[in-house]
Formats: structure tokens, C-alpha cells, sequence
């Protein structure tokens, strides 16, 4: 039967993809899961493997276009499905109620079996379609793929591999000066990419000047400004509410001022306060579910798991990197992922994984020496929760003396659709009550 | 500071350190009376005395044996093995006993003595004045083998091998003696055995070579920078323990290693060194490591011709290398 195949959903807040490569023919026969197409989109890039057996018997966006999730691309005859048979995506255990499944507006790809490629994923990264390029205006739009039969080109050393896997350059692309043609570690680090076209439009390295006048330069969009752009705006449709705690994190300071030489020495990497204060909202959104929550419209949607997102500027923009389970993490375990991370992001290395499932968002807004901020909710969620620079203050404690404490402002902004200011401000006095308790004894492994 | 030669250092050495410590000893064939056949040890007897400056009967086994007992008495002796291919009565004193001693008393007892013996070829010293003997020893946990390319190591390494609590191989390749000359500092100072040294900077390979052989190597990376090549040269210093970090950092820099030496290529220094570098550095390498070394065969035959062909040469490692350079 003829089967229409929708471009998949690839996870929240990516909403639409280029086709990058096509990787079957109209008449090709498909096997089940054998890769169809490449995708690249604001956040990675990747294969969409085919739902069914069968052959491609239409391609409906050409290599290059940029088309929203779910629009159609490619018709298959199908072995063994029936016309009008849907077949879903799999239903997300994360949510208490089961009627918030997305629709299934993939013709049967599950999220399971898309596999990343590119620069975030298996390292895979595919090839840009000639028309794509000279789009683009790349100088190897004018030239066609040559065919080299040289037998050492596809023994790569193992400093070549390793090389390549740290720069995400697929090897097939370089031309080798070794002995019959080998790509030598030379060619690898000499090599500049000038393919990184699809890559550098999805992720926006350097913004593009598209109008200078007298007056005016105008920027290019990348397709992260634009998604950041959209949320921002989603967010603002959200009835949002503000408030902040202060915070003596005195103890804290001490705490890790003891404890850092040893840590670095111990984990070879530096302990920050993020890890404490991710620790704590963890803690205090397990005690106050609401806050770790989203608004369903005609109901509230309790995520059972605590997946927090971490707000971090990459060289390209904004990312917001999640760590899943944060409730059961470690401090010194999450000092350690943060780090790699933080490395991640900033050599452009996230997966599809670390940027979806968030339940809530922390924002070290105090690193860039903010006192107080507000925050914008990353919908769905309900609240994002900002730390602020500590600074020493006079402090008058409740017997009337005063004293000069580490203070540390703690602002969020929650959606009152779903939080009154009675379960904010009960979330707000955990949050300062945990990192207030913090303190010598506190457990770090 | 003084340029001085091989010998000269060893010398040097010896007499100082025979000056600072009067429990320090020398024994060997011909190193009294006659000041040693290198003349090693020249006037040692006269200033020392015949109780510290000890000619000995040819007598390997028993120089190597009374060397073992006067270092378990708390002397330091340092024992002359006149040519390194004369060692062998003595292996049983030294691999079978010295190695041991330290062990086998639980760590209670060490034996503070040093064999010296001049080893290598290229001299025309023919099939019993020319062996390269460093593997049979470097086999031996419990020895040390030192094995110094110049004359500034060589005192600085001789020195601390003097003032080790265990016993120390020591082999001095007998065509640096006279042949390589070199800055020497008056006065004390030492090198820690088991470092190794860069003694040239590179990027695109790195020579791996001890003894006589690192000036080949130095020799090979000046030809090559001609051809635009950097060539970076680690000197070993000491074959056992081996500085296994400083022959990695090199590796990783460069992803290629040409390890050269003199001894027969199967089972040698040589083939260590590369099985380091292939466990520790595999992810890091952009060529197979290669060893150049001595041929399959069991002695330096004496035509002169044939000990060319047997020796390691500039030349040879720069076609070698080249291979690699290219590869």
C-alpha cells in the first residue's frame, strides 16, 4: 500500500529541518530501519530510518528545503500495511497522564530508532547535496564527487581517526598525501572544512551581514536565533509571576573554599557552586511536584522525573543542555557532568538527548555579575529559577547584631497559571533553606 | 665549563666520587697498574691506593662476586668488566645473585655497586670486543641499566649510579669514549637514572635511541631538516627502568616512531620501547613504530665491510625514517 512519510518529530522545540541528503532513489527497495534521508536541524542532525519494507515510490522535498516537523517528504509502497494504518510514536512514560501523548505525526518513526548523526551524534556527518551547497555558494557546489580508487584511502591511522572524531570531520572528504593516498594526520589537521555550510547555517557560528547601509546592518537569522526568537515569544504568552530570596551562603562558600584544592585534585575538575544549588532545587522540587510540572490546557501535567535544564552560553548562542534525574545525582556527580557539559556545548558536541526532557530550568545568571534578574519560562515548563552574584553584605541577623555574610540573590519566574504565589514561595524558602544548610557536614559523594 | 670527552667524564666521575666517599672501591682487570685499558682509572692507584684500586686475576665471575660481598659489607665498589663481551662468567653473579638480593631479603638488604663495562661496535673490535649486552640485562628486574650517550650524562649518571643502594649496570659505548666530546661542568652534579632526555625538539617523528646511536639519530634529524622535516630525538639515558613518559609525550606529539639501536633487532631494548608505545599511545600514532637496529646475527663480524653493514649509520636511519616521513 502507498504510505505517505511524514518528516519525524525529533524532540520538543525543534520544529522544523532541512532535508540534507536523500539517501534512497525513487524505486529503491527500503528495508525496515535502513536509513532514508539525512536531516539536519537546529540541534542535530541526523538519519530517519524508514518505518516500513518496501520501495520509495515519491520524494517530495527536494534536498536543501527547510520544511516544519511533520510535513510530508516521500511516499512508500509499503509491504504489508494497510492504506489509512497509522502507526504512533510510542507513548512517553515521563508524564502521569497518558492523554498528553504527542500526536503521532510521524508516520510511524520512533524517536527510539532515530539515530543522530553530525557533529552532536555518531560522527557521521552528511553529505551536503551539490544544490545545497551552491546555495549556499560554496566553491565545491561547481565541483562533482570524484571517485578515487586508492587503495590505502580507507585505512585510517588511529591518530587519523581520533583526530577526525575530536573535529567531527568525516574522512571521506579529505583528500590524503600519504603513501597511496593515505590520509595522514597532516591532512586531517590541515584540513578546513569547507563543507561546514549546513552546519554553520543551522548553528549561526558568526552572524552574517545580508544588508550594510549608512545607517543600519542588517544580520541574517540563524536557525537558533530564530528558535530562540519563537520561544521567547511562546513564552511570553504565559501569565508569568516574579519574585526572589535572599540567601546567606556564607557556609557555602566556606565549604567549598575547603573542600576545592582537595576536589580538583581528587576528580580533575574545578567544584563550582552550581552543582550545590542544582542539588537543592532538585531536592525542593521533589517536595513541591507543582513546580516541576506543565500546563495542559485543560488540565496539569506532574513530570515525574526532576530533569533540569542548565541555561549556558555556547559561542553560537544560548543552549539549555538538561541533566536527567538530577534528584539522584551526587554534588561531586554533578560537578563532573556539568563539566562535560559545559565542554560539550561549547565544542558543539550536544546530543539530542542533552537538550530534551527538561522539567525546569536553572540559570547562573549571577556568573555574568547579575544581582537580580527575570527570567523567561522555557515552556512547557513551569519555572526557571536564577542564581545571582554573591557579594558580601551587612547583614542584621534576628538578635539585632550585625554582620558581614556572603549573600546570594535567588530569582524565579513561575507560570501562575499553574503556581500561586503560596507554592512558589514554599518552593522559594526550600530552595534558601537548602543552600542555607549547607554547610561542613554536607555530603558531597 | 670544560669540553671533555667520553672518558675523560668517566673519569672524572670515578675521582670524585672516590674523594667524597671513602667507602667507594674499584676492582677490575688491568685498572691498577696500568690505569684501565681506556685508561679509565689512569693514577687512581697511586692517589687510592692498592686497598681501594684493586687489579684483579681474569676473573669475571669473582670480580662481579667480591663486588657482591664488599657491597653487602657496606663498601661501594664499582667493578670494571674490562670488555662488555667478557661479562658473561660473570651473569651468574650478577643476574643470579645482585638482582636478587634485595628482593629476596624483604627489602633489607641492598647491594651499592656498579658494573662498569665499555660495550659496541664500530671500533673494529671483531666478534669478542664489540657485543652490545644491554637486553640481557635490562631483562633483570632488580638491575639498573645505564647506557649514556655523552660526556655530560655520563658523569652526572655515573655519579648517581655511585650512590645507589642497588646494583647498576653501567655500559659506556666505547666509540663515544674519544669520539664524543662535550661540555662537562666542574665539580659535583648528578642525573637521575631513569629519565630520559630530548635531546632534539620536532614535530614530525620522533627517533627513540640510546649509546652511540643518538648521535647517529642527531646526525639523521640534521639531514632531514634539510628536506624540511622536524625531528625530534629522545635519548633513553637509562634502558632499565625506562622513562616510558617522556617517550609517550614524545610520541603523541609527532604519531610517528622510528626506535634505532645498535643490538640485534629481535627481542631487544628496542622491541620494548615500541610495545610501550603501541599500548600506551596506539590512539595517537599516524604510522606502525618501526625499529631499526642490528641484523640476525649472533657477533660484529670483523671485515670491516661486513661490521659497516651491521652498524646503524646516519644514512640508513634517514632512509628509514623517510619511509615513515611518507608513509
Amino acid at each position: 500500500m502507498s504510505i505517505q512519510i511524514e518528516l519525524p518529530h525529533v524532540g520538543e522545540s525543534v520544529t522544523e529541518g532541512v532535508i540534507g541528503k536523500w539517501l534512497k532513489n525513487i524505486g529503491d527497495t527500503v528495508e525496515k530501519y535502513e536509513p532514508l534521508l539525512e536531516v539536519v536541524t537546529d540541534k542535530v542532525n541526523m538519519e530517519v530510518p524508514s518505518p516500513f519494507n518496501g520501495k520509495l515510490t515519491a520524494i517530495l522535498v527536494e534536498e536543501g528545503e527547510v520544511v516544519p516537523m511533520g510535513t510530508p517528504i516521500a511516499e512508500m509502497d509499503a509491504d504489508g500495511v494497510d492504506a489509512g494504518e497509522v502507526v504512533k510514536e510510542p507513548e512517553t512514560k515521563e508524564e502521569t497522564s497518558s492523554e498528553i501523548i504527542a500526536p503521532a505525526s510521524s508516520a510511524g518513526i520512533f524517536l527510539k530508532d532515530v539515530k543522530p548523526v553530525g557533529p552532536t551524534g555518531s560522527g557521521e556527518e552528511p553529505e551536503i547535496p551539490p544544490d545545497l551547497l551552491a546555495k549556499l555558494g560554496s566553491p565545491e557546489a561547481q565541483t562533482t564527487p570524484q571517485k578515487t580508487d586508492n587503495s590505502n584511502k580507507v585505512r585510517y591511522s588511529p591518530v587519523v581517526k581520533k583526530l577526525a572524531a575530536e573535529k567531527n570531520i568525516d574522512l571521506s572528504k579529505i583528500k590524503g598525501t600519504g603513501l597511496g593516498g593515505r590520509v595522514t594526520k597532516e591532512d586531517v589537521i590541515n584540513y578546513s572544512p569547507t563543507d561546514s555550510a549546513v552546519k554553520s547555517t543551522t548553528t549561526g557560528q558568526a552572524p552574517v551581514i545580508i544588508n550594510a547601509q549608512e545607517d543600519e546592518t542588517e544580520l541574517k537569522l540563524t536557525p537558533l536565533r530564530r528558535i530562540i526568537a519563537e520561544n521567547m515569544v511562546k513564552s511570553n504568552e504565559i501569565p508569568q509571576a516574579w519574585s526572589y530570596h535572599e540567601v546567606d551562603v556564607t557556609n557555602l562558600v566556606l565549604l567549598r573554599k575547603n573542600i576545592r584544592q582537595n576536589f580538583i585534585q581528587k576528580e580533575g575538575v574545578d567544584i563550582t557552586y552550581l552543582p550545590f544549588v542544582i542539588k537543592v532545587v532538585a531536592d525542593a522540587l521533589k517536595s513541591n511536584p507543582l513546580l516541576n510540572s506543565s500546563w495542559g490546557g485543560d488540565k496539569i501535567i506532574i513530570k515525574n522525573r526532576i530533569n533540569l535544564g542548565i541555561a549556558m552560553a555556547a559561542p553560537h548562542g544560548l543552549v539549555v543542555p538538561v541533566i536527567h534525574n538530577a534528584d539522584t545525582m551526587s554534588i561531586a556527580g554533578l560537578a563532573k557532568y556539568l563539566k562535560n557539559l559545559i565542554d560539550r556545548a561549547s565544542e558543539n558536541k550536544l546530543t539530542l538527548d542533552d537538550v530534551q526532557g527538561g522539567t525546569f530550568t536553572v540559570n547562573n545568571t549571577g556568573a555574568l555579575g547579575s544581582i537580580v534578574s527575570q527570567p523567561l519560562v522555557n515552556p512547557p515548563q513551569v519555572g526557571i529559577l536564577t542564581t545571582e552574584a554573591i557579594v558580601k553584605r551587612v547583614v542584621v541577623n534576628k538578635d539585632g547584631a550585625m554582620a558581614i555574610r556572603d549573600m546570594m540573590n535567588v530569582c524565579m519566574s513561575f507560570d501562575h497559571r499553574v503556581v500561586d504565589g503560596a507554592e512558589s514561595g514554599n518552593f522559594m524558602r526550600d530552595v534558601r533553606d537548602g543552600l542555607q544548610k549547607l554547610g561542613e557536614d554536607t555530603i558531597i559523594y | 665549563m670544560a669540553i671533555k670527552s667520553v672518558i675523560e667524564a668517566v673519569h672524572e666521575a670515578m675521582h670524585e666520587e672516590m674523594i667524597r666517599d671513602k667507602n667507594v672501591i674499584i676492582m677490575g682487570e688491568d685498572i691498577g697498574a696500568r690505569g684501565g685499558v681506556f685508561l679509565a682509572t689512569q693514577g687512581f692507584v697511586e692517589e687510592f691506593g692498592e686497598s681501594r684500586v684493586i687489579d684483579t686475576p681474569l676473573a669475571e665471575a669473582a670480580i662481579a662476586g667480591i663486588a657482591i660481598g664488599t657491597a653487602i659489607k657496606g663498601l661501594r665498589p664499582i667493578a670494571e668488566i674490562e670488555f662488555a663481551d667478557f661479562i658473561w662468567p660473570a651473569v651468574n653473579q650478577i643476574i643470579g645473585e645482585a638482582a636478587r638480593v634485595r628482593y629476596g631479603t624483604k627489602g633489607a638488604v641492598g647491594l651499592p655497586m656498579v658494573i662498569r663495562a665499555p660495550y659496541g661496535g664500530g671500533i673494529r673490535g671483531g666478534l669478542y670486543h664489540s657485543q652490545s649486552v644491554e637486553a640481557y640485562f635490562a631483562h633483570t628486574p632488580g638491575l639498573k641499566v645505564v647506557t649514556p650517550s655523552n660526556p655530560y650524562d655520563t658523569k652526572g649518571l655515573l655519579k648517581s649510579a655511585i650512590r645507589d643502594n642497588d646494583p647498576v649496570v653501567f655500559l659506556e659505548h666505547k666509540k663515544t669514549y674519544r669520539l664524543v666530546r662535550g661540555e662537562v661542568p666542574d665539580g659535583d652534579y648528578t642525573i637521575p637514572i631513569g629519565k630520559a632526555d630530548v635531546k632534539r625538539s620536532g614535530t614530525d617523528i620522533s627517533f627513540i635511541s640510546y649509546g652511540l646511536m643518538v648521535h647517529y639519530c642527531l646526525e639523521a634529524a640534521e639531514m632531514l631538516q634539510e628536506e624540511g622535516y622536524s625531528v625530534e630525538v629522545v635519548d633513553l639515558r637509562t634502558v632499565r627502568p625506562l622513562d616510558a613518559e617522556t617517550i609517550l609525550e614524545s610520541v603523541k606529539k609527532t604519531s610517528k616512531a622510528l626506535v634505532v639501536y645498535e643490538d640485534n633487532k629481535a627481542l631487544g631494548v628496542g622491541a620494548e620501547v615500541a610495545a610501550i608505545i603501541a599500548e600506551e599511545a596506539f590512539d595517537f600514532l599516524d604510522a606502525p613504530v618501526t625499529r631499526l637496529a642490528g641484523p640476525e646475527v649472533p657477533a660484529m663480524p670483523f671485515a670491516p665491510t661486513l661490521e659497516d653493514e651491521f652498524m646503524v649509520s646516519a644514512e640508513k636511519i634517514v632512509v628509514s625514517a623517510k619511509k615513515l616521513l611518507e608513509y
